[in-house]
């Protein structure tokens, strides 16, 4: 990027690690039952059909057993009981940031989301714990019918659309973290964007863990309609505590004939956060779904992005990146269901492990009986910057249709000391030189970026890289 | 500037071994301001070791011997404080950095060597002028770092960071080495222009770059010492006659 960096503005530790006295309005005990469960569906008034809904995946969540991939060891390092379900720190959802508790505003002033508002957003939800606490949309966008709500209130003021498409793309049963999310999810986007109308500027999600303990569930839900188009970007940060806090999403898109979503995440927790996430979208005819992954901190993320290709022409995209330091596994990876005929995937996915720290890949591709000419292309490279780190590669492929074309790739490279010394010759130090050869390895994610998380996204490898020599 | 009355390079019994194995086995050179050294000799000789360990390749190591530049002695200046000092080296197979565009490579090296920064404007107009003597297309400032080059673009990148950076001591390592005779010409001018006020190693197998960039001084190194030393003429008399003649 052309932002040049500062060495003042060089800091060895997370840069998000600051945390704000905790302020309660409501706060739940530890711990989860289906009195939990059933409060905060009715704390919210929920319809009833919700809060059964809610039960129903709770109690499946219970005898559902953890997922046998990943890594079981942090996984089984979970402890149920001693997360916060339900934390809320303000009373309502503000539309002006001058309304928003003043701590609570502080903290997203650091983060610079104001700011960001002004300067390139079609609109901001920004959620603390487990609600919304400012949230707000263009005009010119809500005259043309865009909705923009975060989950609850789209739950009060659509609850026809709500209830048509929640759980249609990720039903509960989907997996042990999908029904947790159901159960006790509070917060997120909903979104739909009516026939033929283009948002063009992005609409942000800012996602903020403050208290120890917490879990955060929100749940997003956007829906294309035919001929429309959306970019949608969200952010994720948390302090660092010695305990760990659980961040466990669903993602739902829904794109409508010849409709288009962009969906791009940059999530940044604290090596404490256990990142445990479900997203899909389905893709109907000549539609396009984009995920734009990144997977910067936490201490364990499972996240694969998947796209159902389910009407003919449909197209996924699916670039993600994946950076793994000490005390870190990223577990990402993409799926793709080709249901329909002439569809098409690529996927490019870039990990860098550090200091320990491990990148997996876990792919599927799946090619239905009835997807005649259908391609994908699966490019796979990983980055490791020391012996100690570790990266495995799990690609696999189900195809039952003879006329699928199919390219894979997978690279395994290092950062040579020869690539080092070029650079360096070229008066850059040592830490410079490692700082552009990680920022070039993911240049064709950052790119995909709009510019200020991409400049961000750069400094903040440039900082990670600190200390990475010698 | 006083400067440019001493000595730009000293090297004196110098004793260089790569994984413990002696290369470069007492070697002295002095350079000076304006002087254009050409190294010759087989391969294995130790020249392309003479050229990395000036820049400071960590797998090379100085096991007897000292090296001044500027009166500084060499081995406390890191690879990119040498960058700093004005040393630069021409890889003979420069690195392919993926992901990383030429032109906002060449931005940051030009600020990180001269210590200042130039204007966005100012650099530009010095780029254009640049690439327009080397015949280098615009469109070669969105690739990626000798990502894809053919040899002869890899060798002109070089050419054009060096003319960019300004170097007080330019160090080429074969890089007239696979350049068709238009490249080369190309190649020498950008030489001839950078070297102008400078000192120049030249590290080659053959005369037909020194027919485009004269040599001041010729020194032919035979398992790792310079066993001759002499004018233009000595590279003359090596392409007719070949190196036995200088075996001990």
């Amino acid at each position: 990027m052309k932002e040049e960096i500062k060495p003042e503005e060089i800091v060895s530790e997370y840069k998000y690690g600051f945390s704000d006295a905790e302020k309660a309005v409501t706060k739940f005990d530890k711990g989860l039952s289906e009195k939990v469960v059933r409060d905060i569906s009715e704390l919210k008034n929920e319809p009833k059909w919700m809060t059964d809904l809610r039960v129903k995946a709770y109690h499946h969540f219970l005898k559902r057993p953890m997922p046998n991939w990943g890594n079981n060891e942090m996984l089984n390092g979970i402890d149920f009981d001693s997360i916060i379900y339900f934390l809320k720190s303000s009373g309502k959802t503000e539309k002006d940031w001058d309304e928003v508790p003043e701590e609570i505003k502080n903290t997203f002033d650091r983060l610079g989301i104001p700011e960001a508002e002004q300067k390139w957003l079609g609109g901001v939800t920004a959620q603390y714990e487990s609600e919304a606490v400012y949230h707000s949309i263009r005009e010119d966008l809500e005259s043309q019918g865009v909705i923009f709500l975060d989950m609850d209130s789209g739950l009060k003021e659509h609850e026809e659309l709500v209830k048509k498409y929640f759980c249609s793309v990720v039903p509960y049963t989907d997996n042990k973290f999908a029904a947790l999310n159901t159960a006790v999810w509070s917060g997120g986007s909903f979104i739909y964007v009516p026939k033929g109308v283009h948002v063009e500027m992005p609409v942000q999600a800012y996602f903020r863990i403050n208290a120890k303990n917490m879990g955060q569930f929100e749940r997003t839900l956007i829906i294309a309609d035919e001929g429309s188009s959306i970019n949608y970007v969200e952010g994720c940060t948390a302090p660092t505590y010695s305990t760990e806090s659980l961040h466990s999403a669903v993602v739902e898109l829904i794109a409508h004939k010849d409709a288009k979503i962009r969906y791009s995440t940059v999530q940044n927790w604290s090596n404490n956060v256990y990142n445990l996430v479900t997203k899909r979208g389905v893709a109907h005819e000549n539609s396009t779904i984009e995920w734009i992954d990144g997977n910067i901190g936490s201490k364990l993320t499972m996240k694969y992005p998947a796209v159902v290709l389910k009407g003919k022409g449909s197209h996924a995209e699916i670039i993600s990146v994946a950076y793994a330091s000490e005390g870190m596994h990223q577990d990402a990876g993409s799926k793709i269901h080709h249901l329909a005929s002439n569809t098409t995937s690529n996927i490019l996915s870039k990990s860098i492990s550090k200091n320990g720290g491990r990148s997996s890949y876990r792919g599927l591709v799946q090619v239905s009986k009835m997807a005649d000419n259908c391609k994908s292309n699966v490019i796979c490279d990983a980055l490791l910057l020391d012996e100690d780190s570790q990266s495995d590669t799990y690609p696999t492929m189900e195809v039952s249709n003879p006329t699928f074309d199919i390219q894979h790739e997978a690279s395994v490279a290092k950062v040579s000391e020869d690539q080092l010394f070029y650079l360096m010759s070229r008066g850059h130090s040592e830490q410079e030189a490692m700082g552009m050869v990680v920022n070039g390895f993911f240049e064709p994610f950052t790119r995909e970026l709009p510019m200020e998380y991409a400049v961000e996204l750069n400094r903040l490898l440039e900082i990670e890289m600190e200390g990475s020599i010698g | 500037m006083n400067e440019e009355k001493g000595n730009l390079l000293e090297i004196s019994n110098l004793h260089v071994s790569v994984d413990d194995t002696p290369i470069i086995q007492g070697l002295d050179l002095v350079v000076k301001f304006g002087e254009i050294h050409a190294i010759m000799g087989r391969n294995g000789s130790g020249k392309s070791t003479l050229a990395n360990v000036l820049m400071g390749h960590p797998a090379y190591e100085i096991t007897k011997g000292e090296i001044y530049f500027f009166g500084k002695n060499l081995s406390e200046l890191s690879v990119d404080e040498r960058a700093k000092a004005g040393m630069f080296l021409s890889f003979q197979y420069p690195m392919t950095i993926p992901g990383v565009q030429v032109g906002n490579f060449l931005r940051k090296s030009v600020s990180a060597v001269s210590g200042n920064k130039i204007s966005a404007k100012e650099f530009r107009t010095d780029l254009k002028e640049k690439m327009t003597q080397l015949q280098i297309d615009r469109a070669f400032l969105s690739r990626y770092v000798n990502d894809g080059f053919s040899g002869g673009e890899k060798k002109r990148m070089e050419i054009l960071q060096m003319l960019m950076l300004n170097p007080k001591l330019a160090i080429l390592d074969e890089t007239d080495s696979g350049l068709d005779i238009d490249a080369l010409r190309l190649v020498s001018e950008g030489i001839n222009l950078a070297t102008k006020n400078a000192g120049c190693i030249l590290i080659t197998h053959y005369q037909r770059l020194l027919d485009l960039v004269k040599p001041d001084i010729v020194h032919i190194m035979i398992d790792g010492r310079i066993v001759k030393t002499g004018g233009a003429d000595l590279a003359i008399d090596v392409e007719n006659k070949g190196y036995d003649w200088l075996e001990v």
